[in-house]
């Protein structure tokens, strides 16, 4: 916050930044309206109920805030923010109780966060001695529907006393035709999702999570992703991503309780109880060829995709959501390729994200789709499919440079904290 | 070092810390100080204070931004705030000790500036004698610390005067071991800092450039001393400067605790980056020293942080510990130190990670102890 900032909130109260955590305010708690806003605050929280158990009439709005607690993690089935950032560590302590202690304050910090409040004893009125706990970039900024999501990568199962609760589903990924996958942004033995409607926020969380986290975990590498591809909400208007058509059109919705408990969350008899509730996610960056992309003709762009740019209508129909006739469209096109019907009836939810990381060193943009998909079965999921678009007329314009896999276990009860039923 | 401070106010001064900003609408507390800069005033609400920690709100009420300064006793700046915007305000503490001593308001950022007189009166609250004896401690080390980089840069520069290259080479990163492990209390002298520790990349036009650095280059670029015996000579005098002059900074036990995170700081910003030794990749060494020297302080106050934070005191002897194991990889004998240009970017990662490990924890014994 800025001197600037500070004279153009003068409603908003340091002290009470300070308090947040002790009272349970929110960063914008008593923005506007006072005491009206407390209340206000609230009675929102109070009438959220987790899109995860399939209620979408309470669907937090634009800005709001997301349960943390659930029985699936949030982050997952919950809407899609706008913005991301999704972070790889490493851990580097031997000690598994330090591992525990540092996922029990992460856990506390993202109860925290994702209501809106600063993490710790927040960013400003300590003693003027210490450095804040919180940061301080999202003061003044709501919760912004932040959601926390963490992963548990194959490399961690091998120490800490885990070996043997590697979950079957959590195979190593095989090496598809076309992977040049940068070890630099591959891997990892934990992962933090974060998503927010507003960058700051997602970026604040890592950041702090990161922070604390020093000595325990390192930061291996992380993305940022400015856009949303996929929708979980089925009403929602379908996003566009980078190559100018839209993504995710035939998502597993996120209110669709059915569809999850086939293709998402995963139980106990899929081999490893600690899991049940829980999900697979592949993250993948996606480097899209976007100048070469941009000099091929409409006709050739749609029929890669196999849908039409501007509606996003299956080859052959009217609509968006028409059914999609396979056989209209090209052998090798990406739709076709990627569609369950092709693929054993295999489903997978996407939460991409577009990026660009500036431009390369040869003046093209370092763009594309930081995919990201959960799955109850990794090997029927992902693995599947891609191996199908092994054909897929897009590779032409697309690379994966980035990989990583992890075990996403079920949502942290009040009292509980982030794989509490792998280390308890 | 890596900037060159025009007037270095360091943890090691008697700032005893900078709040952040707030709201005007904060509800006026009666006993708030507040310094009202203006066009052509600067009012401070209260002229007659007592000595040691003392807030104050700067308001700017002016058309300008403006900055604010504090001068002790000696007339020695003892803090300062600069930027300060028209309309903005920023809360700043300050440690003030007594005597006759001035406040000045410098609107527009030029100029000495429109000066307040204030007289401070009493003494700040007596430490405990633990703390007592930790200050005298860390004086006596700051003492033989610069008594050792004198006598080792006296024999640096005498191969550099005989035009002994391989010589002033093998003596280059010894020599600056004592100043790197007490740099923060030097870079309250904020001239001299600049003098004998400013690199290639922080020289502004204008700048004659002088110290270490300078005999660095021509040792390893050009390979020769001439043209550096006068740079020698300058760097003996400039430390004896620093010898003469050490014993009037201000030290407390907050302000050791901050010297010690801000020599992790030096290894986080300059050397894993291989930033502060760009010729003679000799960072280690130097990274060597700062962390020497951050964990004499911790050990000096350690006997009160034990009682105060256990938690704290086995986080941070922990670090220093494993951070001590990782540098000790690179010993070369006789206190040299692998070339950093053979380090690889997964070993600095790991050094980076260690440092951070015991930085962000190290960031916390300001407030233990102050």
């Amino acid at each position: 916050m800025t001197e600037e900032n500070a004279e153009k909130t003068p409603v908003e109260k340091t002290s009470t930044e300070a308090a947040g955590r002790a009272t349970g305010l929110s960063r914008r708690g008593v923005l506007g309206a006072g005491g009206a806003g407390v209340l206000a605050g609230a009675a929102l929280g109070a009438g959220l109920v987790s899109v995860a158990r399939a209620d979408d009439s309470a669907a937090p709005t634009y800005g709001g805030r997301i349960p943390f607690h659930g029985d699936h993690q949030a982050g997952i089935a919950t809407p899609v923010q706008d913005r991301l950032h999704f972070a790889a560590f490493d851990v580097v302590t031997t000690d598994r109780a330090r591992l525990v202690a540092m996922l029990r304050e992460w856990t506390i910090a993202a109860e925290a966060m994702t209501a809106g409040r600063p993490a710790g004893r927040g960013a400003v009125g300590g003693n003027v001695l210490a450095p804040p706990d919180d940061t301080g970039e999202a003061l003044g900024l709501d919760a912004s529907r932040l959601t926390l999501t963490i992963g548990f990568g194959p490399s961690l199962f091998g120490r800490f006393g885990l070996e043997g609760r590697r979950p079957a589903a959590l195979v190593d990924l095989p090496h598809f035709p076309g992977d040049r996958l940068d070890p630099a942004r591959s891997g990892g033995d934990l992962c933090v999702q974060a998503c927010a409607d507003d960058p700051q926020v997602a970026v604040h969380a890592v950041r702090n999570l990161a922070r604390i986290g020093f000595g325990v975990v390192s930061v291996r590498w992380s993305q940022l992703g400015f856009g949303k591809t996929s929708s979980t909400t089925p009403d929602a208007q379908t996003p566009r991503n980078m190559m100018g058509f839209k993504d995710g059109t035939e998502n597993v919705p996120g209110t669709d309780a059915a569809q999850l408990d086939e293709h998402v969350w995963a139980t106990a008899e899929d081999g490893a109880d600690w899991m049940a509730g829980g999900s697979y996610l592949v993250a993948r960056r996606i480097r899209m060829h976007i100048e070469t992309w941009d000099r091929t003709g409409l006709r050739e762009q749609e029929d890669i995709i196999g849908r039409d740019k501007g509606e996003g209508a299956p080859r052959g129909r009217q609509k968006e959501r028409d059914k999609v006739i396979l056989e209209a469209m090209k052998p090798d096109a990406h739709v076709r390729l990627a569609h369950p019907d092709t693929n054993g009836g295999a489903k997978i939810l996407r939460r991409g994200y577009s990026f660009t990381d500036g431009t390369d060193g040869l003046g093209r943009l370092d763009a594309g789709l930081f995919f990201l998909a959960y799955q109850r079965n990794v090997t029927k999921g992902f693995v599947q499919i891609q191996k199908s678009l092994g054909a897929d007329a897009l590779n032409e314009y697309i690379q994966h440079v980035g990989s990583g896999v992890f075990a996403v276990p079920p949502g942290v009860a009040k009292g509980g904290f982030w794989g509490d039923t792998l280390f308890t | 070092m890596r900037s060159v401070p025009l007037l270095a106010v360091t943890g090691l001064l008697s700032v005893t810390a900078l709040a952040a900003c707030g709201g005007e609408d904060k509800p006026a507390d009666p006993n708030a100080l507040t310094i009202t800069s203006t066009d052509t005033e600067c009012e401070v609400s209260k002229t007659e204070l007592a000595a040691g920690s003392n807030t104050f709100k700067i308001l700017n009420k002016g058309t300008q931004v403006t900055e604010v300064y504090f001068y002790g006793p000696d007339g020695k700046i003892v803090s300062e705030k600069e930027n300060i915007g028209p309309g903005t305000n920023y809360d700043i503490t300050v440690s003030l000790s007594s005597g006759d001593q001035q406040i000045a308001c410098k609107p527009g950022m030029v100029g000495d500036g429109i000066k307040q007189n204030i007289k401070v009166s009493g003494q700040a609250s007596a430490l405990d004698p633990r703390l007592t004896k930790a200050v005298a401690d860390y004086r006596a080390y700051i003492d033989a610390q610069i008594a050792d980089t004198m006598a080792k840069t006296q024999k640096f520069a005498e191969s550099v005067k005989k035009g002994d290259v391989d010589g002033a080479k093998a003596l280059y990163a010894q020599s600056r071991f004592g100043w790197e492990s007490i740099e923060p209390v030097a870079e309250a002298f904020g001239d001299i800092d600049p003098k004998v520790d400013l690199r290639e990349a922080d020289l502004e036009s204008g700048d004659t450039w002088s110290g270490w650095h300078k005999i660095e280059k021509a040792l390893w670029v050009k390979k020769t001393t001439k043209g550096e015996e006068g740079t020698a000579d300058q760097l003996l005098a400039d430390l004896k400067t620093l010898q003469d002059q050490v014993h009037t900074v201000d030290i407390t036990p907050a302000s050791m605790a901050n010297g010690a995170k801000e020599l992790l700081d030096e290894v986080a910003t300059g050397k894993i980056t291989g930033e502060e030794e760009a010729f003679s990749h000799t960072d280690l060494v130097d990274f060597q020293a700062n962390l020497d020297g951050a964990q004499k302080v911790f050990e000096l106050l350690k006997p009160v942080v034990v009682e105060k934070d256990a938690a704290l005191d086995k986080t941070l002897t922990d670090g220093f510990a494993t951070l001590q194991t990782l540098l000790k990889k690179y010993d070369e004998g006789n206190g040299a130190k692998t070339s950093y240009d053979k380090v690889k970017p997964a070993d600095r990662k790991e050094l980076s990670d260690a440092v951070n490990a015991l930085a962000e924890p190290l960031s916390k014994l300001a407030a233990t102890v102050g």
